[in-house]
């Protein structure tokens, strides 16, 4: 007898999208067909999606140092709410990730938590100072290949050059995060509303000369580059170019850059609309909106960043950047792009596992895959009330979304379950 | 009325209104008893995070004048220095009875935060480079009281506009109130984006000074926050300053207005800033009776 | 909604005559009288008054307003009205200040106008003058001059209307039920 049966969803396989029943036995799938037969467990997808598990590759777990904003553990309940399989655990953690036994530990945390695969990425620079290289070799023996100082951007041009030097000969990813310090030093977008409120903004200049250098210095060395968190138009266009002349060259896109502009800040000047990079103007999101269904961003990441109620309760500039978005990732994407499901399940988790090497997560059903997979509902429409992180710093509480997770497989076990069916209330 | 955050939402009808009471709390304020029994038994909480005595004197005056009590809380001697929140803080003002706060901050948005956390009527004292709302009131009253009216006139508002919650709040009230709106500035010292703004703009002060019914005139500092937005002091009184040469091109019912304190040899000369036409000191007691006719508003009515 | 005129402009005119002439023979005289009407219509019928006792007895009676928007007892209870005009036409030491209104009800418009005087100066006596008393006082004040007595029930409205401020001129008693 089967372990597992998905029941009559619209399978997205790597070639067809059609309803068929998923046969999951032993942590993988075993079957693929109509009218499968009786199993252990059994799931109504009817009226929903059947695709590969969403893998987010910008998570901030908080855990080693935070664990009042957030830990492994809350983090792996909120990502498996999410439809998420694996998360990349970023390193702006304390002590930050930038040696192996710290990468271990968060690693060994997802484990014990059991929930989906949290799998760590390696600082740049030792302690995200940018003065020298981190423990490059150690962190890449424990299975980091996913190198960042997120948080910050590794400015000094010279250092980048090195890091990429160093991080392609092993093949890894160097991602940025693409802020110019000197020109980051604001609380919102420069524009008419930091203008209005007399804030001092962060111009699209602050991304695009960042990420305009990099290309220049990837071209020279020829390691895999990956702009995380694109929030400008102007940087579009650069990676366009850059993948047009085919360096290698990925990016990621966030749910609310996709979602909400800079006039979200008027009006209350809700600290829960402030994260860097900042909210831009309606053109910007336009253009990531076209970005990303044209394939130029190559994926969806959430960029989840809890912070507690006492910390994003303060005046507006005084706020620590981020906000959480694991839960609610897939049904803001698809509120905002009303992507095909191919592109949805691209974005959501093939390519984002092919940038870290996760072999056994982002791939289309198929019999023989491991069963790491999202059952997604596109056209429910609901409010999130609640939330399965510590903290509740999210601009989609509140707010009507389009599409929801019913159900998440891990392992072909069930970590997520919400109950529904089409006839769900 | 329950807060005045900020100029941008107050319409003709709201603006007028304010200004009407302001001129009769200015009559009680000459009366031989200065004092009327309108707040009596409420508090008013002056809460100035960023340090200013001449407001801060400016709104206790007004509330004692209502015969309001008044708690003051200034961070240097608190606890807040000590780490506590802004909403803990004011939450415990609060606590203690207070009806009504005013409320200066360092960061925008902040007074619109303190109405939230504590759920009183509450007065923007000024927020970062945001709004200054009682002081765009007292402008307006100081200018209807020189020339009859705010309508039709010819306003030029010269400095540091990117950095001043005083433009910010002056240009909506006046415009509101039927002025003509012009900033006059260097480059550097206006706003990236003036989307939105019901004023013009110039670069050259000579070029329009001329045509001015009233020059106000921002307090101008050549660093801020480090960074040198300006070459030098001197450099800015020779192109934007009101000097002696520029007061004497203006017409003759002109007038000069100026938030305070006056930078005497930088944004207008020592001998301009004593003449008549140069109603500071009118700016000061108006600035009382505004500030009256606002707490009389938010407090003394069946909505307050 | 019933309404009945009980006093039309003849009867306000000859009111105000005699309460001039009360006044002159209540203060020998109206050498040290001020009129001081209370906003909004209590203003016009205090320089009515003030004319009146200026015809009667040769030379000009100074006349001014005093607004108690800002000593209401009830400011939390009824709608917030704009505040009217304070104008005091010549120190009140040692004066007779006659206060004018039009209704004298309850008694707490008096009350706060003999508040907001105490700030304005120190007259010798104060006395009111209304054109109508309508009963049901809820504070112990009383007029010395009164144009009408007119019972009424607490459900009725006594409106006035005066030429300088609407487009008629009397005094109705209406109802609503």
């Amino acid at each position: 007898m089967l372990d597992l049966v998905l029941r009559g969803g619209r399978v997205v396989t790597d070639s067809s999208v059609a309803v068929v029943d998923v046969g999951i036995a032993g942590g993988e799938i075993v079957a693929l067909g109509g009218h499968l037969g009786e199993a252990a467990t059994e799931i109504d997808c009817s009226g929903a999606l059947v695709g590969p598990g969403f893998v987010d590759v910008h998570t901030h777990v908080r855990e080693p140092g935070q664990e009042w904003k957030e830990d492994v553990a809350s983090a792996s309940r909120a990502a498996v709410a999410g439809g998420y399989t694996a998360i990349v655990a970023m390193p702006n953690t304390d002590p930050a990730i930038d040696s192996s036994p710290i990468a271990r530990f968060v690693v060994e945390r997802g484990s014990e938590v059991g929930l989906l695969d949290v799998v760590a990425a390696g600082a740049i620079t030792a302690g995200r100072h940018g003065t020298r290289l981190a423990h490059l070799d150690d962190l890449w023996d424990a299975g980091v290949r996913l190198f960042t100082d997120d948080g910050d951007a590794v400015a000094d041009a010279a250092m980048m050059r090195r890091a990429l030097e160093y991080i392609g000969d092993r093949g890894g990813v160097l991602a940025q995060h693409a802020v110019d310090p000197s020109l980051g030093a604001g609380a919102m977008h420069e524009g008419w509303v930091s203008s209005r409120l007399g804030l001092t903004g962060i111009p699209a200049v602050a991304e695009t000369t960042i990420v305009a250098r990099d290309l220049l210095l990837v071209a020279e060395t020829g390691c895999r580059y990956h702009v995380q968190h694109v929030a400008a138009a102007g940087t579009v266009e650069l990676i366009a170019s850059a993948k047009d002349r085919g360096l290698p060259v990925t990016a990621e896109v966030t749910p609310h850059h996709l979602t909400f502009d800079h006039t979200a800040v008027l009006g209350t000047t809700d600290p829960v609309y402030k994260m860097m990079p900042p909210l831009r103007e309606p053109d910007d999101v336009a253009a990531l909106r076209d970005a990303l269904r044209a394939g130029v961003l190559d994926m969806v990441a959430t960029d989840h960043a809890p912070h507690a109620d006492h910390e994003k309760d303060v005046p507006f500039e005084e706020a620590p950047n981020g906000v959480t978005g694991l839960e609610w990732a897939a049904a803001a994407v698809n509120t905002a792009t009303a992507l095909d499901e191919r592109s949805f399940f691209e974005a959501m988790s093939a390519a984002p596992a092919r940038l870290v090497g996760l072999t056994d997560h982002g791939r289309y059903p198929a019999v023989g895959v491991p069963a790491n997979l999202v059952v997604f509902d596109p056209t429910v429409t609901w409010v999130p009330s609640e939330t399965m992180s510590r903290s509740q710093n999210s601009p989609y509480l509140g707010r009507p979304l389009t599409g929801a997770v019913r159900a998440t497989v891990v392992d072909g076990r069930v970590v997520w379950d919400t109950g529904g069916g089409a006839d769900a209330p | 009325m329950r807060t005045l955050l900020g100029t941008e939402d107050l319409d003709r009808s709201a603006l007028d209104g304010l200004l009407d009471d302001a001129e009769t709390f200015l009559e009680v304020l000459e009366r031989p008893i200065p004092k009327v029994p309108a707040l009596r038994g409420r508090t008013v909480a002056t809460m100035f995070f960023e340090p200013s005595t001449r407001t801060r004197l400016s709104f206790e005056r007004a509330a004692k004048a209502l015969s309001a009590d008044t708690l003051s809380f200034s961070p240097g001697t608190s606890s807040l220095s000590k780490g506590e929140s802004l909403k803990d803080t004011v939450q415990t003002i609060a606590a203690m009875g207070a009806d009504l706060m005013v409320v200066r901050h360092r960061a925008v948005g902040a007074p619109a935060r303190v109405a939230e956390w504590t759920g009183l009527p509450v007065v923007n004292g000024g927020d970062g480079a945001h709004q200054h709302p009682t002081q765009a009131l007292l402008d307006a009253l100081t200018i209807r009281r020189a020339r009859g009216t705010v309508e039709g006139l010819r306003i030029g508002i010269v400095g540091d506009i990117a950095h001043s919650r005083v433009a910010r709040s002056d240009v909506f009230a006046f415009a509101t109130l039927g002025a003509e709106v012009t900033l006059i500035a260097p480059r550097t010292l206006l706003p990236v984006d003036l989307t939105g703004w019901p004023c013009d703009v110039s670069t050259d002060l000579d070029a329009v000074l001329g045509d001015l019914d009233v020059v106000y005139l921002l307090r101008v500092q050549t660093e801020r926050g480090g960074a040198s937005v300006f070459p030098s002091l001197r450099e800015y009184l020779r192109r934007f300053g009101l000097t002696r040469e520029r007061f004497a091109r203006l017409r003759p019912d002109t007038v000069v207005l100026h938030p305070g304190p006056m930078n005497r040899g930088v944004e207008i000369e020592a001998a301009v800033a004593d003449d008549p036409r140069a109603l500071v000191l009118d700016q000061v007691t108006n600035g009382v009776a505004a500030r009256m006719a606002v707490l009389f508003q938010l407090l003394g009515g069946a909505d307050a | 909604m019933t309404s009945r005129r009980v006093l039309d402009d003849a009867d306000i005119r000859r009111a105000i005559r005699r309460i001039a002439h009360e006044v002159i023979e209540r203060n020998r005289g109206a050498d040290d009288v001020v009129i001081l009407g209370i906003p909004t219509r209590g203003v016009p019928l205090a320089t009515r008054l003030a004319a009146a006792l200026s015809d009667i007895e040769g030379t000009p009676t100074p006349v001014g307003s005093i607004d108690i928007g800002l000593h209401r007892d009830d400011l939390d209870r009824r709608p917030r009205v704009a505040l009217g005009p304070t104008y005091v036409p010549e120190p009140l030491d040692h004066k007779t200040v006659v206060l004018v209104d039009d209704v004298l009800y309850t008694g707490r418009t008096v009350r706060a106008a003999l508040d907001a005087l105490a700030d304005l100066g120190r007259p010798d006596r104060v006395q009111l003058a209304v054109l109508v008393d309508r009963g049901h006082r809820e504070l112990p004040i009383r007029p010395d001059f009164v144009g009408k007595n007119l019972p009424t029930a607490p459900g009725e409205r006594v409106t006035v209307r005066l030429r300088d401020v609407d487009d008629d001129e009397g005094v109705w008693i209406e109802d609503d039920r």
